[in-house]
């Protein structure tokens, strides 16, 4: 894949930013917001595949690295199953944290109100592992099959 | 004679489509919803998230969500493995 003109680099460089704060306001806010772990890594992953196309296959392997990624997904999925079995005193997913008191452990408001960040059990950390699951699972696809379209193209040409 | 005996059987089924869209339930009078009700009451005191929604996907129903996780796990485990003699 080519890189792209001289004003989509441009206007990448100017986006791409946003794009990632943007996602990931939408995995931390999960539990009080619409939105959660697989919206919020879709959105961060189209900014890998935004970052891809603009700069072409080739320059972009300097700043996305594929054995990151596929670390970084083992570690959200184990880290979700891990988050699973924590509860296993009462029930298997049991949220053992809400209002504990601890860590997000404080008492909702009951009715209708803006929110805290600080409630939620479980459910903000099991958020924030799907979240990273899904956008280095978006980011090892998009690389692997850029890689892929490369090698192809270059066995068509010989 | 084929298209006959296809005509007939679409009249009757469409017929069928019909009358059970006439007797449907009028709209936000669901037949059963204890579980909403429940949900709706207690999530909030019970998770302390104030989206039900996430509290229902992530803590009342986890178990589906960790499914999904392993669906995407291995879509990507079988892109990797399809491209696997490709190199850089």
């Amino acid at each position: 894949m080519k890189e792209m003109s001289r004003i989509v680099k441009t206007v990448t460089n100017f986006v791409y930013g946003f794009i990632v704060i943007f996602g990931f306001y939408i995995i931390a806010h999960g539990h009080l917001t619409p939105g959660g772990g697989f919206q919020g890594g879709a959105v961060v992953g189209s900014a890998f595949a935004l970052l891809l196309v603009s700069y072409g296959s080739l320059n972009s392997g300097k700043f996305l690295k594929k054995d990151i990624f596929s670390l970084f997904e083992n570690f959200g999925l184990i880290l979700f199953i891990v988050l699973g079995f924590s509860g296993l005193g009462i029930t298997f997913f049991y949220n053992f944290l809400a209002n504990s008191g601890g860590w997000f452990g404080d008492a909702a408001v009951i009715g209708v109100n803006p929110g805290d960040m600080n409630t939620g059990g479980v459910i903000p950390l099991m958020n924030i592992a799907v979240g990273l699951e899904v956008l280095s699972a978006f980011g090892v696809i998009v690389l692997t099959m850029a890689s892929g379209a490369e090698f192809t193209k270059k066995k068509e040409r010989s | 004679m084929k298209k006959i005996i296809f005509g007939i059987a679409f009249i009757i089924f469409f017929s069928f489509l019909i009358v059970s869209a006439i007797n449907m339930r009028t709209f936000g009078e669901p037949t059963f919803s204890e579980m909403d009700d429940y949900f709706i009451e207690n999530a909030q005191s019970e998770t302390g998230a104030n989206n039900v929604v996430t509290s229902i996907v992530f803590d009342y129903r986890g178990f589906d969500t960790l499914g999904e996780a392993t669906v995407l796990f291995t879509a990507v485990v079988g892109i990797v493995a399809l491209f696997r003699g490709v190199k850089k």
